[in-house]
């Protein structure tokens, strides 16, 4: 795991790109503190079908309950750091 | 990348962080299976819903179950029926606890008293004749007098291939008793002669609307995109139908692909147990549904879709801004 999560925000920030086809925007360029919900119009579905990428990649369980929490990449990449130290 | 702030300037901005934030849940709930009119081509009782189940009589079941589908994450109650305002005891105990819509045929006048701020909407289907025609009574009469003037209400125009040319004169009737007006088309579930649409009326009535929503911008709640799609039964060049609906109860919903939808929606018969298909009729071809609802929602869950130039974006917030003023979530 790197220590300051830039290779997991850039690789969540490809698993987005990929899963949502998006246009004009790389994993290096993609913005991690841009509202995904507000900014890049991301829904619910939209979130569960990255979060199957994401468990299937990292091997964590992502709550429904938590979707409305995981607003950037950021803060995705925070919230997976946190589930892989602590072993849920 | 396209993003909502490249698309928008300030105004359309401000208009679309108003409804960003509001994730309506909504579900339908058949509040009884009885009605104190039989309109033809009432999808209810045309498709047999009326008899799927018999309704639940016990009201403490009732508030019990309103709680389990708040836990569920319903933030808005649609109560449909028969005619829901039949038993009250069952409408408070969706509005004692949510955000709760009334549909109503308006013949029984929901008590302000008890239901102050409930918003209520009046089915109208055209003109005394079409009424008369369709629903056995003029229904407009009744309902004007309970309503006129009520902040929490409006009229839900259905539209018939009769009215064509005759629109302007309902929307004055409605203005003229201080009430507001949405309209939908219907779908003549039932055959009735003369009443299905034809190509050609479904450009006239696009264009009627559209002026409609020009002339009487203050008492229309509408958007000139949503004509748009329930005229031509299009989006963004997608055509509607089962594979698109967003309105197909969640737990029965084993489409493949699954197209976006209401997240968790379903629509519950009055047994409180039996679930009904869809926002509508059990039995309609859904290649020619022209559900009004299910048409405004499907343009709601394809956000995305919709960012591919400011236009179709503003397009996008305007229905969503017509269903949430529907429902009470942002004022007129
Ligand atoms: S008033 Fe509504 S529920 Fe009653 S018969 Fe007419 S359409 Fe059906
Ligand atoms: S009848 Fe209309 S609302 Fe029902 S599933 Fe078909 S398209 Fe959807």
């Amino acid at each position: 795991m790197d220590n300051d999560g830039t290779q997991t925000i850039t690789r969540i920030a490809e698993i987005i790109i990929n899963a949502l086809q998006l246009e004009d925007v790389t994993p290096q360029t993609f913005d991690p503190d841009l509202d995904l919900v507000d900014e890049v119009g991301i829904d619910s579905m939209d979130l569960a079908t990255i979060a199957l990428v994401l468990r299937d990649e990292y091997g964590i369980r992502i709550d429904e309950d938590d979707y409305p929490k995981l607003t950037t990449v950021r803060i995705i990449a925070e919230y997976i750091n946190t589930k892989l130290t602590s072993g849920e | 990348m396209k993003t909502v702030s490249s698309l928008l300037d300030d105004h359309w901005y401000e208009r679309y962080k108003t409804i960003s934030k509001l994730n309506i849940r909504s579900s339908i709930y058949d509040v009884t299976d009885r009605c104190n009119l039989r309109c033809k081509g009432c999808f209810f009782f045309s498709s047999g819903e009326h008899e799927a189940a018999s309704e639940e009589k016990d009201v403490g079941k009732w508030h019990a179950f309103v709680e389990k589908e708040m836990d569920r994450g319903v933030n808005l109650a649609i109560l449909i029926g028969g005619e829901p305002t039949l038993c009250l005891d069952r409408i408070e105990a969706f509005y004692k606890r949510l955000p709760t819509f009334c549909a109503t045929n308006g013949l029984i006048k929901v008590p302000r008293d008890r239901f102050p701020d409930m918003m209520v909407g009046i089915s109208l289907w055209g003109d005394a004749e079409d009424e008369t025609t369709l629903r056995g009574k003029d229904t407009f009469k009744i309902s004007s007098a309970h309503y006129a003037g009520d902040p929490h209400a409006y009229y839900l125009y259905t539209i018939t291939p009769k009215q064509l040319g005759k629109t302007e004169k309902i929307i004055k009737k409605i203005e003229g008793v201080g009430l507001k007006v949405h309209m939908q088309l219907l779908s003549n579930d039932e055959a009735v002669d003369g009443f299905s649409w034809t190509p050609d009326e479904l450009v006239t009535v696009r264009a009627e609307m559209d002026a409609m929503l020009d002339a009487y911008p203050h008492t229309v709640i509408s958007s000139k995109y949503y004509h748009e799609i329930i005229t031509t039964g299009k989006m963004l060049g997608r055509p509607f139908g089962w594979m698109e609906c967003p309105s197909v109860t969640d737990t029965i919903d084993k489409r493949d692909p699954r197209p976006k939808r209401l997240t968790n929606f379903i629509r519950w018969a009055s047994d409180l147990k039996t679930v009904h298909r869809c926002c509508t009729s059990e039995t309609r071809d859904c290649a020619t549904c022209k559900d009004g609802a299910a048409h405004m929602s499907w343009v709601m869950v394809n956000k995305r879709a919709h960012m591919r130039s400011a236009e179709e974006l503003q397009n996008w917030i305007e229905v969503y801004e017509m269903f949430a003023k529907l429902y009470q979530f942002i004022p007129w």
